[in-house]
């Protein structure tokens, strides 16, 4: 019992920020229908931002986490400025692989400037860890719970309640009719962008302290935030939130009462078979429902 | 107001606009009609900015609308009523109003936008019973009317209709052109576009007869309502009828 509720926890933590990174591609693609394979390095550059910021320069820690949010999106603005809206008059796959280019760019660049070592970031609170039923529970979960809800409670405010966040959706849904409406769509795909990959570089700031952090880890939580996506059905904020913490809760339950050796297979089991069962993931409405 | 000289606009190597010319003064209601494939359409979309490559003139209170994207034309003062309506149906109808007054709240004109609501909402009284509703559980003839009290959001000098009646049962089409009619009464310069062109022609003041790309006859909306060519070709006479009706 113990260890379960022990699993459980662990598995809610890297749930969330499964989460996270399921919430900043979902909403990417729902509004520019687009599939970011880089998004995964975009984690990365929030994570070793924090060992930059925070370990190396030592500066304090809202403004570390500030300034690696900073970076992820502003990273995430040149990104579509000079890689995606180039091409954009070519067809989705086309983009689609510059995406995939743009992830191997990053992760090369990471490598040159952090190198190939992975660095560790302390907790951001040094309280001491709570026991619920014999099994601990890490500040640092809690943090990363409640930074993960909050993000995609402002998210899903930002797009029903403010006017720029309602242009975006009007946007994702029917660009030519947002066009005459008088809504440039161009800006809105950038700030779309820029708050995606923002998403991901916070999903990095939160995973820093509970994993060793190194230019490569990228790749495979961009695959898992990809597979919580699918999962809770692609363009649906709580969708992918939702997807997000059963993904990382089936795994940590499945390392732990079966072998930890399927940790990381679970998640593409999962896709595959979401893929084969509903296409349209978990939580999706009958019609293909934005947001 | 609106000035279009010889334009031509083609798709690839498919021309669909010959070299067409035509005008809308100040306060006219102008229709344009012709069937299907005459280049109505595409003659529309080069006005509001859709079609990237057209070749002559076309200028808005005398600046030329070459280059300029549709988000600026639209902040210029033309919005358009898009064919099919194209509204944003996953939200709901005060928000896809909003979305109408885009521009007019980065202008910073939130006063006027709040007077534009009650003007339209007070104009389709259904659209105020609706307002919470998501926009595409509307029927067509809500949503046309939900299409057109977007595009005024905007507080255009000129309105451009395309085929505002498609679609939609005769007594709905009988009333969106009663409403077309009002706003030209109250000031508002309208370029129509439809294949309807009995319902086109009796409130306009002026209109122009598209056939394959090219104006073959413009003139009165009363002249060209009587044009024995306009009444054969787009006002449903068939030539049984056309012709015992010239014996007569």
């Amino acid at each position: 019992m113990q260890e379960i509720i022990q699993y459980l926890f662990s598995g809610i933590t890297t749930g969330a920020i499964y989460a996270v990174i399921a919430v900043g591609l979902s909403m990417l693609y729902s509004s520019t229908e687009l599939i970011n394979f880089a998004h995964g390095e975009f984690v990365m550059v929030g994570a070793m931002a924090m060992v930059t910021f925070w370990v190396h320069l030592a500066w304090p820690l809202p403004l570390a986490i500030l300034a690696a949010m900073a970076l992820g999106c502003t990273l995430g603005l040149l990104f579509e400025r000079f890689a995606i809206r180039t091409a954009k008059a070519s067809n989705p796959i086309v983009l689609v692989i510059i995406t995939v280019g743009a992830s191997i760019f990053l992760r090369g660049t990471g490598m040159l400037a952090w190198g190939k070592d992975p660095f560790s970031v302390p907790s951001f609170s040094s309280h001491e860890s709570i026991e619920i039923l014999g099994a601990a529970l890490l500040p640092q979960s809690i943090w990363i719970v409640l930074g993960a809800i909050g993000l995609a409670g402002g998210i899903h405010f930002f797009l029903k309640k403010t006017l720029t966040g309602k242009a975006m959706v009007a946007c994702a849904v029917n660009q030519k009719a947002a066009w005459l409406s008088g809504i440039p769509s161009e800006r809105m795909a950038v700030l779309a962008f820029a708050i995606s990959t923002g998403c991901g570089a916070i999903a990095g700031i939160f995973i820093a302290p509970i994993t060793m952090s190194s230019y490569d880890m990228g790749t495979i939580l961009g695959l898992k935030g990809f597979c919580a996506a699918m999962i809770g059905g692609l363009g649906s904020l709580w969708g992918a939130f939702a997807g997000g913490i059963l993904l990382g809760v089936l795994e940590s339950l499945g390392a732990g009462l079966i072998s930890s050796g399927l940790k990381d297979a679970i998640a593409f089991i999962l896709l595959l078979l979401i893929l084969y069962i509903r296409p349209g993931g978990l939580f999706a409405a009958k019609e293909a429902k934005r947001f | 107001m609106l000035r279009i000289k010889n334009l031509k606009c083609s798709y690839g190597s498919i021309t669909a606009v010959h070299g067409v010319s035509l005008s809308v003064k100040k306060g006219e209601l102008i229709s344009i009609i012709g069937a299907n494939g005459a280049g109505k359409s595409s003659l529309l979309l080069a006005v509001c900015g859709l079609m990237k490559t057209w070749s002559g003139e076309i200028s808005f209170e005398d600046n030329s609308l070459r280059g300029m994207s549709p988000p600026s034309i639209v902040r210029a003062g033309i919005s358009m009523v898009p064919e099919g309506r194209q509204i944003f149906s996953p939200l709901s109808v005060m928000d896809n109003l909003k979305m109408g007054a885009y521009t007019m709240y980065r202008k910073r004109m939130k006063a006027e936008v709040e007077k534009d609501f009650k003007m339209v909402l007070s104009m389709f009284p259904i659209l105020r019973e609706r307002a919470d509703q998501l926009a595409g559980t509307l029927s067509g003839g809500e949503q046309q009317m939900l299409a057109i009290a977007r595009a005024l959001m905007a507080r255009p000098r000129l309105l451009v209709l395309d085929e505002p009646s498609m679609g939609l049962a005769p007594k709905i089409v009988d009333m969106i052109f009663e409403t077309i009619e009002t706003l030209r009464n109250q000031g508002v310069t309208i370029l129509l576009v439809e294949q309807n062109a009995r319902a086109a022609l009796k409130i306009a003041d002026r209109g122009y007869v598209l056939e394959t790309g090219k104006m073959v006859l413009q003139g009165s909306a009363d002249e060209l309502l009587v044009d024995d060519d306009v009444k054969r070709a787009y006002l449903g006479q068939d030539y049984g009828d056309f012709y015992d009706g010239r014996g007569n």
